[in-house]
């Protein structure tokens, strides 16, 4: 009997533990709900702004851009799919319309003074956060110096606000060094170290949009993980936050434009697994994902409902310019050559790349509004690459390696080619060996895993190596500049002094116009100097229902979801 | 016994702290760090972040640091999911995968012991053969193929099953099943074996001549003496899907721990690496700690020295 007792205790053993796992996601999802009160207690605390809110009533949206993203905290944030959230539930100064063109944003007007150096922003009446308090030009200072503080230590601190007044000394730990200040309610001002012709952008990006100090103080950077002090200032607010499963956005009735925002609701699913992804987009699940399996492209094609188009970036080869043969000219601009680019993009890549002409493609702009840098340079100086006709780049890259004292490849040392194993880059790398291979080199492939790639791609220690780059804002020197001499991603060590005093002239001058010209100028040198090898121009490419409409995707990779509609 | 159990006890704890260190230096060695990114970050924001989270102290400081404060409970902060401590993070999502590991347990000894039992005793039958065969494929087809089948079948073709989340009783179909296939398969094989051996014994023998029914020789007097290989089984097994896998997690997007384990170690994120580390080695010793107590209640022959 004692025996038959002592049975069940192995049965029990998992019943328990089956039990208690119960348990403990029961409180989980108690505690779920009543985040989601808190939410919408913010929601009835706005009574009286709410009524001008939409009257559609009660639409949602359920999408995918990404995984669980690193951080929705808009200081820390540097993934697009952070980014893509943050848009939603924040507003800076200013902001992009559906052109790409910038757009006031919670600041009404600025304008900026001659000299360029300072920029003084009007803030709307009115303006609320989500909680239903204030939002004041105090707010702008606080986020900005938090942004600037190494205590939050905020990867994009010093890309973005290196070029106000007072930088320095702030991120040395004097905070209130940096030149931001707000003499009254509405008025926001920044005082800049040179004239910067491209700031309005940087204005509009997703780290500087205002954060609530209050929310921050008492909950410190835990803050991003709870609906109920997720306070925001944009269309939406966080009704809920699960891990590894869904982020739920509620539309803000306190956002000043409320009443052109059309859904009520965002459901952000955070499904890592392109083939979930893609089985819940077929289900019907979801009306949008942006992780299409890579295998599942070739029955794609043609469907109206997959979509390509293009984000500012570059996909490239970095060449260890300190390293012999890879330090000449020649040999750098043979291999280059020899690359068969549309092929890459066109075949390899399945089409969801495009083939690199030069090495800054579209989405960036140039001069005018609407302009294409890319469009000018082809018009200025004729394309790089002569994708139309490998053959004849074949030809010439055979001659300039014989022209570097390795006819047919003779002599040449072999070398490596370092890169991680993930989308398409196994695929180019076997890609370039074949095609290198023509010229008679031999080449072999190392393949690392992602961080190893980067330490020592970072440190040098390669011959020729994978490497990209996507855009932070839209002005091309910030894709230019990676080859000026000092760049931290500078990885092949490509030196040029008439290359840096482009990039310096272009960086200084206070004239639009001579902006972009010098910027011209910078990427011929670079290129002629086969600096690196520009393969293909990056695309996002995604599945939508063609019942949703409305929407847009910007090059910066962004989605905006708040002014379309489910038909 | 009582001794024997805090002698256990304090051997676990002991292991704790070896696999606590081991893991601490090692993960140290592997090149890259948490803030090496694609894009440079700038020296002044590296050494910033380095500063915050305490990695520019020299390692063996770091590790003192890691040590006491483990010993009071708390695991750190992740720094790859930031705003969120590495207790929040298991206290989360270790729930989820327990509940959905515990019921593929649950399954698997449910069906696998029957199972095994009635391939035992039809032995040489079709229904044997039928059972081995089942079994066989269970154990050699892996659990990404048959969630993906399962989920292309039942969720994307007829759509009788949903395939994200687990926000209802149906959402744990499939990820159950796709769980527990393999250890019902290994279960069944292990009791059919087990059960076989005891039937050819001689006490069973006896019993039956003595006219014991098939049905009260076999929960009576077999069952229990087969199943021991079967608890032996269930420690690890415990252990290892309740606290979550990676595929499944992946493929059926469920919040739960496995996930972590995996997608800690490529982002480097330090304390997160050590916590489901720790964590996982604590609850394996803590099953096989249960497991023996559970072998001495079944079987009072084991002594447990």
């Amino acid at each position: 009997m004692k025996k038959s007792i002592a049975l069940l205790l192995t049965t029990a053993l998992v019943i328990s533990t089956v039990l208690s796992g119960c348990g403990g996601s029961n409180s989980g999802a108690a505690a779920g709900g009543s985040a989601a009160d808190a939410g919408s207690t913010a929601d009835t605390g706005s009574a009286a702004p709410a009524d001008t809110g939409s009257t559609s009533g009660g639409t949602s949206i359920d999408v995918q851009v990404g995984p669980s993203p690193e951080t929705i905290d808009p200081a820390l944030n540097s993934a697009v799919d952070g980014a893509n959230m943050i848009i939603h539930a924040f507003e800076g100064l200013l902001k992009f319309d559906k052109d790409n063109n910038i757009v006031p944003g919670v600041a009404e007007s600025y304008e900026v003074s001659d000299d360029g150096i300072t920029w003084t922003f009007h803030l709307r009446d009115g303006l609320k956060w989500s909680d239903g308090s204030d939002l004041t030009a105090e707010d702008f200072v606080y986020s900005w110096k938090r942004v600037a503080d190494p205590e939050t230590a905020a990867p994009y601190g010093y890309d973005l606000l290196n070029y106000i007044k007072g930088y320095e000394e702030a991120e040395a730990g004097n905070v209130d060094a940096l030149a931001v200040s707000a003499p009254d309610a509405k008025t926001f001002v920044v005082e800049l170290n040179n004239p910067c012709v491209y700031f309005d952008k940087i204005c509009a990006f997703a780290v500087l949009v205002p954060v609530q100090k209050a929310t921050i103080e008492a909950n410190g950077e835990a803050w991003t993980t709870d609906p109920a002090t997720y306070i925001t200032d944009g269309p939406y607010y966080m009704t809920e936050y699960t891990d590894g499963a869904q982020i739920v956005f509620q539309k803000n009735p306190n956002y000043w434009d409320a009443g052109s925002i059309t859904f009520d609701t965002i459901v952000w699913h955070l499904i890592e697994d392109s083939n979930a992804a893609y089985a819940a987009y077929q289900n019907g699940d979801i009306s949008m994902i942006k992780d299409v399996p890579t295998e599942e492209i070739p029955s794609l094609e043609g469907n109206s409902e997959f979509n390509v188009a293009p984000i500012m970036g570059t996909y490239y080869v970095t060449f260890n310019t300190q390293k012999a043969p890879f330090d000449n000219q020649k040999v750098r601009e043979a291999l280059s050559l020899a690359i068969d680019r549309e092929y890459v993009a066109g075949t390899i890549m399945q089409g969801t790349y495009t083939a690199a002409k030069n090495f800054v493609g579209p989405g960036v702009s140039d001069e005018a509004p609407g302009s294409s840098f890319e469009e000018e340079t082809t018009k200025k100086y004729g394309d790089h690459f002569n994708v139309g006709n490998y053959d004849a780049d074949l030809e010439k890259a055979k001659q300039l390696l014989a022209d570097a004292g390795y006819p047919n490849g003779e002599g040449f040392p072999e070398f490596a080619y370092l890169t991680n194993d993930s989308g398409y880059h196994k695929a180019v790398a076997e890609y370039l060996q074949s095609a290198w291979g023509e010229l008679g080199l031999t080449m072999t492939v190392n393949i690392q895993e992602w961080k190893t790639v980067t330490a020592d791609r970072r440190n040098g220690n390669f011959d020729v190596a994978r490497n990209g780059w996507v855009f932070d804002w839209d002005d091309p020197s910030n894709m230019i500049n990676l080859m000026e001499t000092d760049n931290g991603n500078n990885d092949g060590k490509y030196s040029s002094a008439e290359f840096d005093k482009a990039v310096d002239d272009a960086r200084k001058t206070t004239d639009l116009k001579e902006h972009y010209s010098k910027l011209h100028e910078a990427e011929q040198i670079m290129l002629n100097d086969a600096a690196m090898a520009p393969v293909a121009y990056y695309n996002d490419f995604w599945l939508q229902k063609s019942n949703l409409k409305g929407t847009w995707h910007s090059p910066y990779g962004y989605w905006y979801f708040m002014y379309g509609s489910l038909e | 016994m009582l001794k024997y159990i805090i002698k256990r006890i304090l051997m676990g704890i002991l292991t704790a702290f070896i696999v606590a260190t081991l893991t601490f230096f090692i993960m140290n060695l592997v090149p890259g760090g948490p803030f090496l990114s694609e894009k440079a970050v700038t020296p002044q924001a590296q050494a910033a972040m380095e500063a915050k989270y305490g990695l520019d102290k020299p390692l063996f400081m770091q590790y003192l640091t890691y040590m006491g404060d483990l010993l009071h409970g708390d695991m750190g902060v992740s720094i790859k999911k930031r705003g969120f401590t590495v207790n929040d993070i298991i206290g989360n999502k270790f729930p989820v995968s327990a509940r959905l590991g515990g019921l593929a347990v649950l399954v698997a000894v449910c069906i696998g012991v029957p199972l095994g039992s009635i391939a035992a005793f039809k032995r040489g039958k079709t229904l044997d053969n039928i059972i081995i065969v089942f079994s066989t494929a269970g154990i050699a087809i892996p659990s990404f193929l048959t969630s993906t089948l399962m989920m292309y079948f039942l969720s994307v073709k007829l759509k009788l099953l949903p395939s994200l989340g687990l926000d209802g009783p149906a959402n744990y179909i499939m990820p159950v099943i796709a769980l527990s296939l393999y250890p019902t398969c290994y279960i069944a094989r292990l009791m059919r074996s087990s059960m076989l051996d005891v039937i050819g014994q001689d006490y069973m023998r006896t019993a039956r001549a003595k006219g014991v029914s098939t049905f009260k020789s076999i929960f009576k007097h077999a069952l229990r003496n087969a199943i021991l290989p079967v608890v032996t089984y269930l420690g690890p097994l415990l252990a290892s899907l309740m606290t979550g896998s990676f595929i499944i997690e992946k493929i059926f997007t469920i919040p739960g721990l496995g996930h972590e384990f995996v997608s800690a170690i490529p982002s480097r994120d330090y304390p997160l690496i050590m916590g489901t580390t720790i964590f996982f080695a604590c609850f394996i010793i803590m099953m096989n700690v249960l497991v023996d107590i559970a072998y001495a209640f079944i079987d009072p022959r084991i002594r447990l020295k």
